[in-house]
This record gives C-alpha cells, structure tokens and sequence, in this order.
C-alpha cells in the first residue's frame, strides 16, 4: 500500500522505494541506447567538434586542418558580420510582428459564429502546407516581372514596382513576406485554437459591463489566449532564426549581400562556391547557438510571467 | 420609429446588439477577409491552376488562370526532367520523410518508456540531457554534421539524407509526458499479472497513447518532408540525391521561365502536406503544440 501510495504523489508511475533490480536496469539502458546514440553522435558530439572547428582553417585540399588562432573569432567583431546580424534581427522582427499580428487579425474575425467561417479557417491555413522552398519558388513567380499580378496591381493604382528580389531595401522585406505566408498560416492554426477554447460566457459578461471592440480584444480576450499568442512568438523567432531556404532560393544572399542572415551566412561559408571555410561557419554556428539559448531564456524567463495560464 | 425603440426596454434592447453584432460590422468583417484572401491565398490558387496550363500562359501580367486548356502535361514533364527529373526526388522526399518518421517513433517510444516506466539508472540527467538537446539549433552544427556524414563515404546513399535526424529530442518529450499521463495502477496490475515491460509497452501502453503516436508521426514525417538545408548540401553534387524541396529549387534555376513545368513541381511538394492541412488538422495543432502544453 505504502508503494501504491508513493506511486501517486511522484510523477512518475514509480516507485523509489521499489528495489533496484540489475535486469531492469539493463533493459532501461538498452533502451535509451537508441535515441541516446543518436543523440549523441548527431547533436552533442558535434557540439563539441565544433567549437574545435572553430579555431581551424581550411588548407588547400579544402579539409578543415589548419589551426587558425582566434582568427575566426575576430571575424565575427566585422561591419560585415555586423550587417549580417543586423539582417536577421530586421528579418526576424518582421517575421515575427507581422507573422503573429495578421494571423491574429484574421483569428478574431474567424471565429465569430457566421456562415462561411469554417470553410475559410481552413482555407486561410493551406499556406502552411508549403515548404521554405516551394513558398519562396512560388512568391518568386508572384513577384517575377514577366507576370506578377502584384506588379499589375500596383501599376493600376499608379505605382512602379520596385526590383522585389533585386534591389536592397525590398530584398529583405520580399524574402521576410514569404516567410510571414508560411509562418502566419500556422500561427493562425495555433490562435485559432487558442480563440476556440475563449470562455464565451467571460466575453459575454465583459460585453454586458461595458467593454466592446479594441477594449474587449486588448483586456478580455487577448489576457485569455495569451499562452498561445506566447507559443505563436516562440516558435516563430525560432522558425524566423533558422530560415534558409527562402534567402538562398529568392536572393541567394543579395544584392550585395543585403539579404544575408546569420544561417545563410554560415551556409555561404561553409557549402557555397567552394568557399570550404568551415572554420568561420562554425564561429557564426555558435553565434547561432548563444543566440538560440539567450532567446529561449528571455522567452521563458521574462515572457511566461505575463503569460495567464488558465 | 424611433418611439418604438425607446419603448424597448432598455436591458433587452441592449442584449439584442451584443450577441448579432450590428450589419455593418458583419460588412466589413467579410470585407477583410474577402481582402485578406485574395491576397493571402492567391499564391495557393496559381500554384495549382499554374501547373496544369499549357506552358506560356503565364507569361503575361496578370497571368491568365481561367478559360484554358487544362492538362496534366507539365507534371509528366516535371517528373521525367532530363537534368531534374522529380519522380527520384519525390521517391526521395518520401523515403526521408517515413524513414524519420519510422525513426523518431521507434527510438521516442523507446526512451520515453525507459525514462517513466523502468528503473533506469540516472533517468533524471537523461532526461535533461534530452531536453538540452532540443535547445540546439540544427544549423549551429550542420558544419561537423556534414563534414562527418561526407568522410563516411555515404554521399550516394539515400541514408545519408536522414542519418542525422534518427533521434529526438522532442520526439522522446512528447511520449514521455503521454506516458506520464497513464494510470499508475494498470502498470501495477499488469505486474502482478506478470506481464513484462515489451509486453506492457506494445499491448498496454502504446494503444492508449494513440493520439500522442499520430501527432509525433504527423509531425516527424512534415520535418523530414519539408527539410531543406541539409539535402541541400549533401545532394549538392548529384542529382539522383535530390529531395522534393531541392529539386524544385532546382527546376527554378534551370527553367525559371517555364513557368507552369515550375508550379506543376511545386504542387508535387504539397501533395501529402495539403492533405495534413486540410484533413488532418487536429492532428497537426496536437503535435505542433504539445510543446507548449506543460
């Protein structure tokens, strides 16, 4: 019974007490191997290794073998490593404002009991059925001179369209939109779940004494969605942080450079061109992975506080 | 009229306007999102029509989507490419997406069980080291990735395209806290019964836990389907090694200018993800946001 007892107030469906017995352990082992071998050999390990590779550079058979000093870590404190962090901060504050503001604007609307609005959640989500590649390939075509029917609505109202994909300020912008198509689609997933489990009868009550419209959203109704706002906020800077293949197919990094973020940068020095530089990819690596844990503990530390879980 | 409204009494009247909201609200709800879809799912629309017009019908701006003469042509094109055929990639693209798929279930279901259900010796640091593991970007050590995977020799092997991704660390997350949720008793019944672990974990457990399995599958199976920066470097110089995402790419930058042989491999790339989108919703928002469900 005492066993029984402790079973229900740890977590765990064990015991503590229970005894240990060396053919329970083995099985346990042998079943972590599987996932810990991978774990270990394809993210912990390379961890390691790259903090090694760090501090190489490449010699002329392009292997990663020459020791390099500090070298690679200097090249980090460069106005050209400075405007590639510049970048992906502007790219993932984009990203990240419009990717969870529209899907948001859309959610409210959607959620209301009027005819149609089933139909239409589902297809404002299709754009998250596309890939980085086939978003980017498609926004390409939607965008390309030869047919846009953005460019032919723009001309209608008089304006010239600029160089989407080809002139510095509207690189970036056109790169972080098709970005925002994706990303917004599952968030609108992710708020539309959260809008669906809003007390109505909370609603109802704030309506009575008084509150409508902008009140209504800001003090009601986003107070009560706000783990989902928060997980829509989380997984979109990280989604936004780890973008490749929108830059690399719509830009590949221009012009002049002005679409390079931190990931293609390291995909730029590491894999393109036979550039080889191992070395400094893997210096920007570990950029990238400061930046990940600092994010993820501004996220949780700072964020979740304000978070109303209900 | 206006003395009827006032002879309305005032709580009913006032009820009456919150629960329909007033017609030109409702206008210029429809309105927005009438706006919001044209703009937002008109990609989506000439992505499919695009790829069943006959090449150079979208030459023209706007491109003329409706009114022609609608085939499957460019699909059969697309697959049968002489530089980037897509029918070995969409072979490829499935084969990543189910082997990390069968992957992730296989190792996850695994460790999870370990870490709830046996007295595995330091379940606590396994565990964290797991989570840590989730905290990595993949592209802070896609360099000695790909730099190890290259000196195996595997470059024209199909296995080179998942070998990195066999284990997750959410993967194991996700079924851990599903585990958690079981009945302690059942696995002190089934104890007492004498039913070992293998047997309680493929007859027991896993059956309950169902909803869990077919998020986690939902989910491994988009990440492997949807990848791209590391078939990108790994298929860099063959052909043959090409995925979905990177053979479409591929076709942009050979024949950017057929347009429609370019939108019929692009709605190559959604067939199995459209259909998780529009019929597999639930499944979708519960693998996605089982990490932020405590």
């Amino acid at each position: 019974m005492a066993e029984a007892a402790a079973v229900h107030s740890s977590g765990p469906p064990l015991s503590r007490r229970a005894r240990w017995s060396p053919r329970e352990a083995a099985l346990g082992i042998a079943f972590c191997l599987p996932a810990l071998a991978g774990l270990g050999v394809f993210v912990v390990f390379p961890l390691f290794q790259a903090v090694f590779l760090s501090t190489r550079s490449t010699d002329i058979n392009g292997n990663p073998s020459r020791p390099a000093g500090w070298s690679n870590f200097s090249a980090l404190f460069t106005a050209q490593f400075g405007d590639v962090l510049l970048h992906t901060l502007l790219f993932t504050l984009f990203v990240v404002v419009v990717g969870v503001a529209l899907p948001l604007a859309l959610a409210v609307p959607l959620a209301q009991r009027l005819p149609g609005m089933k139909v239409l959640r589902t297809l404002f989500t299709l754009p998250f059925a596309y890939s980085a590649s086939a978003a980017s390939v498609v926004w390409l075509l939607m965008l390309d001179p030869s047919m846009s029917p953005v460019n032919w609505l723009l001309r209608l109202v008089g304006i010239t369209p600029p160089g989407w994909t080809t002139e510095s300020p509207w690189a970036l912008l056109t790169v972080a939109w098709a970005t925002v198509w994706v990303v917004g689609a599952f968030n609108l997933l992710v708020l539309g779940a959260g809008l669906a489990g809003v007390d109505e009868e909370v609603v109802e009550a704030a309506r009575i004494d008084g509150a409508t419209g902008g009140r209504l959203f800001v003090s009601v109704i986003l107070p009560m969605i706000s783990p989902s706002v928060f997980f829509a906020v989380v997984t979109t800077t990280l989604s936004a942080l780890q973008a490749l293949g929108q830059v690399q197919v719509m830009t590949d990094g221009g012009p002049n450079g002005s679409t390079s973020t931190l990931v293609y940068s390291i995909f730029n020095h590491a894999f393109e061109n036979g550039n080889n530089d191992y070395g400094l990819a893997s210096a920007q690596g570990l950029v990238l992975l400061l930046v990940g844990i600092a994010l993820a503990a501004v996220q949780f530390g700072l964020v979740e506080r304000r978070v109303h879980y209900t | 009229m206006s003395r009827t409204a006032d002879s309305t009494p005032p709580a009913v009247r006032r009820r009456r306007s919150l629960n329909a909201p007033s017609r030109a609200v409702t206008a210029a709800t429809y309105f927005w999102l009438a706006v919001a879809a044209v703009a937002l799912l008109f990609p989506v629309l000439l992505t499919v029509v695009g790829g069943l017009l006959p090449e150079g019908r979208l030459d023209s701006s706007p491109p003329e989507l409706f009114g022609g003469h609608y085939s499957f042509g460019s699909y059969a094109t697309a697959l049968h490419e002489k530089v980037v055929p897509l029918l070995p990639a969409f072979g490829n693209s499935l084969f990543v997406g189910l082997v990390i798929m069968a992957a992730h279930l296989i190792t996850s279901c695994l460790a999870a069980y370990a870490l709830v259900f046996v007295r595995t010796p330091l379940r606590r640091p396994v565990f964290w080291l797991v989570m840590a593991t989730i905290m990595v970007p993949y592209e802070a050590i896609v360099v000695p990735n790909a730099l190890f995977v290259r000196s195996m020799g595997l470059e024209n092997s199909r296995w080179a395209l998942v070998l990195p991704f066999l284990a997750n660390g959410f993967g194991v997350f996700l079924l851990r806290q599903a585990f958690l949720q079981f009945p302690a008793e059942l696995r002190q019944a089934a104890l007492i019964d004498g039913c070992g672990h293998l047997r309680f974990l493929f007859s027991i457990v896993l059956p309950a836990v169902r909803p869990s399995l077919t998020a986690l599958a939902v989910w491994s199976f988009l990440q492997g389907w949807n990848m791209y920066f590391w078939p990108l470097i790994i298929s860099s110089s063959n052909n043959s090694m090409n995925t979905l995402q990177t053979g479409v790419f591929a076709l942009q930058s050979n024949e950017g200018t057929q347009h429609a042989l370019v939108l019929a491999g692009v709605t190559l790339t959604l067939i199995p993800t459209l259909l998780l989108v529009v019929f597999g919703q639930r499944w979708l928002v519960r693998g996605f946001m089982a990490g932020a469900v405590k």
